[in-house]
């Protein structure tokens, strides 16, 4: 679909909630909106795509409720602003939106989670996806380091071509919020594999240490919980570049679940795990096994920790053999370990045996 | 209490009493130099409290603390009381076991004869400086003024000098004494005891002056004297041995039925003899030479012999008004929510004595949420400052279950937590203190029940409160839905798809289904506005009637303009609201006037002839007020629906926190 008539579809769409929301009224009835539940409980595996979606449980928000009411008052001043900057051509970061609501009285959002959140609903609701709303998140920095080389069409209309290794400085290429086709082309790729990694000192030392060249690798640093793009780009690289993906993160369980919304889809954002989620990613570590193995330095697990870890027994991601053993076996030690710890052997200790061993272990690498 | 005060009448001789002193210092309150101080104050500040009252004078009391050297101190207490007749001085002030109250049965602060001369030696044996006391009666034109020391070997008072001085007030007395002691700030305070003293005492004007200087007044809330306690002699199941044995010494009665007659209260001449006859002891035996057997004997018949309980209507509680008024004038600057109505119990009878208990709960506003509940203690009107945990104030207010009444308790016992404060008082001809400094009260079964009983009636009535703010506060809130929130839905939604804005009606009967009553009540410039807005939410037009309960005669009648269809008993008001159409307001308001602010500051409505669970803001109707031609069908409103249709998630509640991923 062409820019416009992507943005002529979220009109329509956006138009037709306002009019359920107004027939409604008109009726007599209480206004509500169904939604899917985006709730843990409420995944699917799609086998089809491989991924994680939202299954078919509905909630209901309705202006019965103070919240729901709030809400729906909300959807409709987000509706009408959206409206406009289609109308003027214009966008906004997801944080400006945020602010613009400071002049909507009672339906101004007290969180940017809660506008960011509705924004997702309406992603849900309408099917749009919101950079069709004109809505884009901040620029977050995650970068790409690697012998790929691509072509960026700039801000002013020219295509670059860039080469992740040759053509940028040590902190590698800057993922942009849009890596569309449109935006961004892949032309070459020398590399067998891309490796995303959580912190941004393992994915520096893994570029000191020329893990890159040595092990024709494409390092993609995912600063935390991966945004969109990050993950969207990873995804291109895995299915037009036929390139492995493995996640190398640190061992505790905020970053099992880093993987998990890289390789099986976010809960939060189910409805484009199809489009995100890299379903063929491999974890590479650190595991809890990885920790007794290598008998790595740790910390002990809080009490925030101990119950992320119980939250992902009955998460449906979690559920095969190797995540059940891997919790199991971090609930039973008490310990995490961070990605850097592996320096107490050295600091080539990662990129000359870590790494080998492990890829080695999954195949990847002989 | 007495026991001890007879052992130490009897050992006067034997043992010096400074010795007895230093030995018992922690029972007479001086056990450490903060105590002491205050122990100094209070003595002298509950004496004149005492005397005012028997003599119907409105107390102005004004008390200085000033630092010397070191750590000692000059205490200066004054009264307005009656004075104390020149001869009595020394002997009050000076001398052990001299007091008025001894051997009398009267709800007073003083009962041992111990306490201000107690004081006096506590200076001297500190500072070795002498005691002055100036006093003056409403008969002399000047003043007496002595120094006083207490000679320790033979409990006398030593006058180092006195002299008539002229003096610019009709009568009272000026006590000042020099004693070590250590001022500090904080719970167990001077200014924390006085400001005990101005709750209770909302008829004293009490002016501190504390080292620091600056001083503090507590004005009087209110213009009435106490009606002064009556004396009543013993009632014979409270008496002890001892006490027996040295009232048949001194009685000027001549036979045991005349002496059991006269001194003790409830015993006729018939019951004299039937006692008599019990043990063994003939009616005619001289009082002054019953043995001890005899003695035990008497006590054990008493037991036997049916005897009236002692007359209660010697107790003067402080009443529910001016304990509200009490904690008002004290407490405001606190900023508190809600004043529960206190509850004043009905005297009731222990080992003879008759008391009262009394109970009032400060709540909400600015008070601490995070603490222990306050426990003010009182007992006749004194502020118990010690031994917190050995009384049974104390012990009640853990026993009672305070979750139920809306306060934080771990466990159902113990202090509980929340921002309030609970004021006891104990009022009685003879408090069981469990010692001589009087601090604490002992858990004697009938005063600890009475306690329990009125914490729970006077938290009754919390919860009421706490119950009725939180409806309001739940109607509040769907209140803002159908007045705001879904006007301005309708209003976008509208804009959006270029439509006129719908009807709203429907959506909002829907919503609230209820007929919405919101009172309110402002004092402003001696006057009462009073608001009653009825909101009709539901989609059917509603017929009822209204009820409120207020002095009809004060309303202003220019006010009003919805005239009541009825007025029962001047203050039972009731007003028929007719066909009041879906969607519609009707507005009620009127001014009282010449009403006190504390009189009327929570408006009682309610309604009848509607569907309890169609309304919200009022209560239904209580039985007691019997309306004839008010045919009340109200039963018990049914519980809320949980809201929702069937099966329906409430998205927004179900969220679980998923923001730790993108
Ligand atoms: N300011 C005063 N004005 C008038 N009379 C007073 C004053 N202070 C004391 N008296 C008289 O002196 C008596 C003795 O006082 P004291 O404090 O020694 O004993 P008490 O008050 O009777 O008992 P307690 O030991 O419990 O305080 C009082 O009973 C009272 O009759
Ligand atoms: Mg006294």
């Amino acid at each position: 679909m062409r820019n416009e008539e992507r943005h002529q579809k979220a009109v329509d769409k956006l138009t037709e909630l306002a009019g359920s929301v107004y027939d409604q009224i008109d009726d007599g009835k209480i206004p509500k909106m169904i939604i899917p539940l985006r709730t843990k409980s409420n995944i699917r595996f799609d086998p089809k795509s491989a991924v994680w979606k939202y299954g078919k449980a509905m909630g209901a928000r309705s202006a019965k409720k103070l919240t729901g009411a709030q809400m729906l008052l909300r959807t409709m001043y987000m509706l009408e602003f959206i409206e406009d900057m289609i109308k003027e051509e214009k966008s906004s970061t997801l944080r400006e939106m945020y602010y613009i609501s400071e002049g909507w009285a009672k339906a101004k959002f007290s969180t940017q989670d809660e506008s960011n959140m509705l924004a997702e609903d309406l992603e849900i609701i309408t099917t749009c996806m919101r950079e069709d709303f004109k809505l884009r998140p901040e620029e977050d920095g995650a970068r790409v380091i690697g012998n790929l080389t691509l072509e960026e069409t700039d801000r002013k209309g020219k295509k670059k071509k860039i080469n992740c290794r040759d053509d940028v400085g040590d902190s590698g290429y800057g993922i942009p919020y849009n890596v569309e086709k449109d935006k961004i082309q892949f032309l070459e790729c020398d590399a067998d594999l891309v490796i995303a990694i959580e912190t941004g000192g393992m994915f520096d030392r893994l570029v000191e240490n020329k893990f890159d060249e040595d092990a024709h690798a494409i390092l993609v640093h995912l600063k935390g919980q991966p945004a969109r793009s990050t993950r969207r780009f990873v995804k291109r690289l895995n299915e037009e570049m036929k390139l492995p993906v493995c996640t190398f993160t640190d061992g505790d369980p905020w970053s099992f679940r880093i993987h998990a919304s890289l390789a099986y889809g976010a809960i939060k954002t189910a409805h484009l795990s199809e489009y995100l989620a890299t379903p063929t990613a491999e974890f590479i570590g650190i595991t809890a096994s990885d920790i007794l193995n290598y008998e790595l330095p740790t910390d002990k697990l809080n009490d925030k920790d101990i119950q992320a870890l119980n939250a992902e027994k009955t998460d449906p991601r979690f559920k095969d053999e190797f995540w059940k053993h891997e919790i199991d076996l971090m609930l039973e030690i008490g310990k995490k370990a961070e990605q850097q710890a592996l320096a107490k052997y050295g600091l080539d200790y990662v990129t000359d045996t870590y790494l080998p061993e492990k890829l080695a272990e999954m195949g990847i690498m002989k | 209490m007495s026991s001890i005060a007879h052992e130490l009448a009897k050992k006067q001789k034997e043992i010096s009493v400074s010795e007895f002193f230093e030995k018992n210092k922690q029972i007479l309150g001086f056990d450490s130099l903060t105590r002491a101080l205050i122990t100094s104050v209070k003595e002298p500040v509950d004496n004149s409290l005492d005397a005012c009252e028997d003599a119907s004078i409105l107390p102005e009391i004004l008390v200085r603390v000033e630092k010397n050297d070191n750590s000692e101190y000059t205490v200066t207490v004054e009264d307005n009381g009656p004075g104390i007749v020149k001869k009595q001085v020394p002997n009050v002030f000076a001398r052990l076991l001299y007091g008025s109250r001894f051997h009398t049965r009267a709800q007073k602060r003083g009962q041992q004869g111990i306490g201000v001369s107690a004081v006096v030696m506590y200076g001297q044996l500190t500072t070795g400086k002498a005691t002055r006391v100036r006093s003056k009666i409403s008969d002399e034109d000047v003043a007496y003024e002595c120094d006083l020391i207490l000679d320790t070997k033979k409990n006398r008072p030593d006058i180092i000098k006195d002299d008539f001085v002229i003096w610019d007030r009709p009568h009272g007395t000026s006590f000042q004494v020099h004693v070590k002691g250590k001022y500090i700030g904080g719970k167990q305070s001077i200014f924390e005891y006085l400001k005990g003293v101005a709750i209770v005492n909302p008829h004293a004007k009490i002016t501190f002056v504390p080292p620091e200087g600056n001083a503090i007044v507590f004005e009087r809330a209110s213009d009435q004297v106490p009606p002064p306690t009556k004396e009543i002699k013993p009632h014979p199941e409270g008496v002890e041995l001892g006490e027996l044995l040295s009232m048949a010494k001194y009685t000027e009665s001549l036979k045991m039925t005349s002496f059991l007659n006269t001194e003790f209260s409830r015993i006729s001449y018939r019951v004299a003899r039937e006692v008599c006859e019990l043990a063994g002891v003939p009616p005619d035996q001289k009082p002054d030479q019953m043995t001890l057997e005899q003695a035990g004997a008497i006590l054990e018949a008493i037991k036997k012999v049916k005897i009236m309980s002692p007359e209660t209507d010697c107790l003067s509680p402080i009443g529910e008004t001016l304990i509200r008024k009490g904690l008002k004038n004290v407490l405001g600057p606190l900023k508190a929510d809600f004043y529960a109505p206190p509850i004043t119990r009905e005297p009731k009878v222990f080992a003879g004595n008759p008391f009262v208990v009394e109970v009032g709960i400060v709540y909400g506003g600015e008070l601490n949420k995070e603490e222990p509940v306050q426990i003010l203690r009182f007992a006749n009107r004194v502020p118990l400052m010690y031994q917190q945990g050995a009384c049974a104030i104390t012990q009640a207010v853990e026993a009672v279950d305070w979750r139920r009444y809306g306060l934080e308790q771990r466990g159902g016992t113990g202090i509980p937590f929340g921002p309030a404060i609970v004021l006891v008082h104990v009022a009685s001809t003879k408090i069981p203190f469990t010692s001589e400094s009087k601090e604490a009260i002992a858990n004697i079964p009938e005063i600890r029940e009475e306690i329990e009983l009125a914490l729970k009636a006077c938290a009754r009535r919390l919860k009421t409160h706490l119950n009725k703010a939180a409806k309001r506060s739940k109607a509040r809130v769907k209140f803002e839905i159908v007045q705001d929130i879904i006007p301005m839905i309708a209003q976008k939604s509208a804009k959006i798809v270029g439509k006129p804005v719908p009807k709203l009606a429907g959506t909002i009967t829907k919503i609230m289904n209820v007929v919405w009553i919101d009172e309110d009540v402002k004092f402003e410039k001696s006057r009462h506005h009073i608001s009653v807005k009825i909101y009709n939410y539901t989609p059917k037009s509603q017929s009822f009637h209204l009820h409120m309960l207020l002095p009809f005669d004060k309303v202003d009648p220019k006010t009003l303009k919805e005239k009541p269809i009825e007025v029962r008993e001047g203050n039972k008001v009731t007003w028929d609201i007719k066909r009041l159409a879906s969607t519609e307001i009707l507005e009620l308001n009127f001014d009282l006037h010449g009403v006190s602010q504390e009189q009327y500051d929570e408006n009682e409505v309610y309604v009848s002839g509607i569907d309890p669970a169609s309304v919200i803001g009022v209560e239904v109707l209580p039985g007691d007020w019997d309306l004839e031609h008010l045919k009340i069908t109200e039963e018990g409103a049914p519980e809320e629906k949980e809201e929702g249709e069937e099966g329906e998630v409430d998205y927004d509640e179900g969220a679980e926190a998923i923001n730790n991923e993108e």
